[in-house]
């Protein structure tokens, strides 16, 4: 997807926490990114890896070591949290516990200097935004956790932000109710048009609800990109690895051009396999292919490598067929179960595993 | 043959007995140590005052009460009402009331620093704040009294920078009752603060500012709502004892500034009319209660968000 107009930027930013005395804790290593306007931007990486330090420099509770962050263009480093136009969900709600529901709402606005008339109104309508309108003078602590949640929503909105930051927003949800939450803020986003910054550590949340998803590991982001991007053509082993399940060939570069290589592998084959943009490698590379894009046969001669069904894997949807490769190394194919009938194959066949060019990709590490 | 209902309820019943036979000490205790003395305090309230002190047994009399708040002239027998008590509750009170918002007044930033510190530290802030506890409360006194005196740190200190020519008379006056009363009960203010201010989410603080409040309102509209049992908890155990103070307004006030404290000392030693003490003593009493119940009242009917 195309970025509109910039929202925030990050320049080179750095965050580094100066435990006492001892080492330094580098908790974001020169993160540049930039999230357009209207954008459902997530952050996905293991916990740790600086997604949290990230948004808190967005919101102004913490400051860069080093480097800049924009909003429309600006500078926003002089501007204290409480002048900035973004909003937060935290990860724990941190609701007011002395207040009302419709108090927590009213906060931000009334804080804004709103009239009573409009704030009372505005809360009225984020009642019913997001569903709530009977709860209005419960105490928070009166309510259940996805109310809560929901709560929380609607007062980081209430006062119409320009960016709204949601840390792990889901993550104490059980899983019934996230994915109703999940539908839900998708149309939150859509419907007020306000960019959004999701955190996530859960890379299933990541794909179904992003317009575009950052990678990020230790306080590094390593790739930015559509879903399908970052599924379908991880830049790096991290990428490739953490989100979905992949197999990963060795192998030699025998030759490259526009956007393609050559690729020896040590399990016997020669294949060709995308490059990321700009890259031209050479050496040893790692060369990784997504399990539901290869498939198994059983003529041998049209495979791209040969080897032994080792296991197979039966999952309702799918089958897992779990190939011990000829040259080495094992190999894991992802059969969606089409119709109901027995399995074309058995243990211990003799089987070919064939792909495309476009289905393999050659990692820059 | 018992039926299991009536099993139940003889366990219950010896259940019950159990907890009353386990808890006789405290009980036995708390009517011996507290209850039982304001017993003979108001029974002593309504005696014939002895020659010497003490009571006339069985003797009942209404005199201990009616000097409360009258006094009857020597020679022409008049009434007119005990101006000089008067005065003394009402100095008590006033000067409690100060104590009171004063220690809140220093406390609360105190503890709201030692709250914010790393865990690791807040150890040794609560120890320091605490260490004017270990020394005897009469020595402490004493040592205000070097500081506060004519010849004094704060007299020669403000001499040496020739801000004055003659020593400031803080001795024996209302504001030197007011400074040991407030260095004495700082730490009962800060303890309860810091206990309630430590388990704030200060990530409440950072929803606050999040949402356009600025310092002052996430202060108001916040962290007071939040700390209010703390303030309450503080008031009481400031003000309560500040009442009742004796050794420093006795020290630092002198005969001049007396509080209620002393004068009732004074009716049990000097003064010899021990019912007049005692009725004292329960009129203390009655203006502590009705002012916690007055203060309580407020203070948990602000707390409704509006804080
Ligand atoms: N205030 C802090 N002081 C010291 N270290 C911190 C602080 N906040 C975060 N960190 C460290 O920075 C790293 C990144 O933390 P965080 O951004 O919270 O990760 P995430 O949200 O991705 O789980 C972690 O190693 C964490 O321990
Ligand atoms: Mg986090």
């Amino acid at each position: 997807m195309a970025i509109g107009k910039a929202a925030i930027e990050a320049v080179g930013v750095t965050k580094i926490f100066q435990s006492s005395g001892q080492d330094s804790l580098k908790a974001l290593d020169n993160v540049s990114v930039t999230i357009g306007e209207n954008e459902f931007f997530t952050l996905l990486g293991p916990s740790g890896c600086g997604k949290t330090t990230l948004l808190r420099l967005i919101a102004g509770f913490d400051f860069p070591t080093d480097g800049q962050i924009l909003l429309h263009g600006q500078d926003i480093a002089p501007l204290p949290p409480f002048q900035r136009p973004v909003n937060t969900v935290f990860q724990s709600y941190a609701l007011f516990p002395h207040m009302t529901v419709g108090q927590n709402i009213g906060f931000g606005l009334e804080m804004q200097g709103k009239p009573k008339a409009q704030v009372a109104a505005r809360v009225e309508q984020m009642l019913r935004l997001v569903q709530m309108e009977e709860l209005k003078n419960r105490r928070t602590s009166q309510i259940s956790g996805g109310q809560q949640q929901r709560v929380a929503l609607a007062r980081a909105l209430a006062p119409e932000p320009k960016v709204l930051l949601l840390d792990e927003p889901l993550s104490a949800l059980d899983y019934k109710l996230r994915k109703e939450m999940q539908i839900e803020l998708k149309r939150l986003q859509s419907e007020t048009g306000i960019t959004f910054i999701f955190v996530t550590h859960d890379q299933e949340e990541a794909l179904t609800m992003s317009d575009r998803i950052a990678v990020m590991s230790k306080g590094k982001i390593l790739q930015v990109g559509s879903p399908r991007d970052i599924y379908d053509r991880p830049a790096v082993r991290f990428v490739a690895n953490f989100i979905g399940e992949t197999n990963f060939l060795e192998g030699e570069v025998v030759s490259t051009a526009k956007g393609q290589a050559k690729i020896a592998l040590d399990a016997g084959a020669t294949i060709a396999a995308g490059l990321g943009e700009g890259a031209t490698p050479s050496g040893r590379v790692t060369v990784v292919v997504r399990p539901e894009h290869a498939s198994v046969v059983a003529a041998l001669g049209k495979a791209t490598l040969t080897g032994k069904l080792q296991n197979i894997v039966y999952f309702g949807t799918d089958t897992h067929y779990h190939v011990n490769l000829n040259g080495g190394g094992e190999f894991t194919v992802r059969h969606q179960n089409v119709h109901a009938g027995a399995l074309a194959f058995e243990k211990g066949d003799k089987v070919g595993v064939l792909f495309g060019a476009e289905a393999a990709r050659v990692l820059r590490d | 043959m018992a039926t299991p209902r009536e099993i139940a309820m003889a366990a219950e019943k010896r259940d019950i007995r159990n907890r009353w036979l386990l808890s006789a000490p405290a009980l036995i205790i708390i009517f011996l140590a507290a209850i039982g003395p304001l017993f003979v305090m108001l029974l002593y309230s309504f005696m014939a005052k002895g020659d010497y002190g003490d009571v006339k047994f069985g003797q009942f009399s209404l005199d201990g009460w009616f000097n409360v708040f009258l006094t009857r002239d020597i020679f022409d027998d008049t009434l007119t009402f005990a101006d000089a008590h008067l005065s003394i509750l009402w100095r008590s009170i006033s000067l409690s009331l100060i104590t009171t918002v004063t220690t809140l007044f220093f406390g609360f930033p105190t503890a709201y620093f030692i709250a914010t510190r790393p865990q690791n530290q807040r150890d040794t802030w609560l120890f320091v704040v605490t260490i004017p506890f270990w020394t005897n409360i009469l020595i402490r006194t004493f040592a205000m009294q070097e500081v506060l005196r004519n010849e004094g740190i704060i007299n020669s200190v403000l001499r040496a920078m020739h801000l004055i020519d003659s020593p400031i008379q803080i001795m024996f006056t209302n504001w030197a009752v007011l400074f040991g009363m407030v260095y004495v009960y700082l730490p009962l203010m800060v303890l309860p603060l810091y206990a309630s201010m430590e388990k704030i989410d200060f990530r409440l603080v950072e929803a606050g500012y999040d949402l356009y409040a600025t310092r002052l309102q996430v202060l108001r509209r916040i962290i007071i709502p939040l700390v209010k049992p703390g303030i309450i908890a503080g008031s009481i155990l400031v003000f309560i004892p500040s009442l009742g103070a004796y050794v420093t307004p006795r020290v630092l006030g002198g005969g001049k500034s007396m509080m209620l404290g002393n004068l009732i000392e004074l009716q049990f030693g000097q003064g010899r009319d021990w019912p007049l003490g005692a009725a004292l003593s329960i009129t203390l009493m009655v203006v502590v209660t009705l002012a916690l119940l007055v203060y309580v009242r407020n203070a948990s009917k602000g707390g409704g968000g509006n804080g």
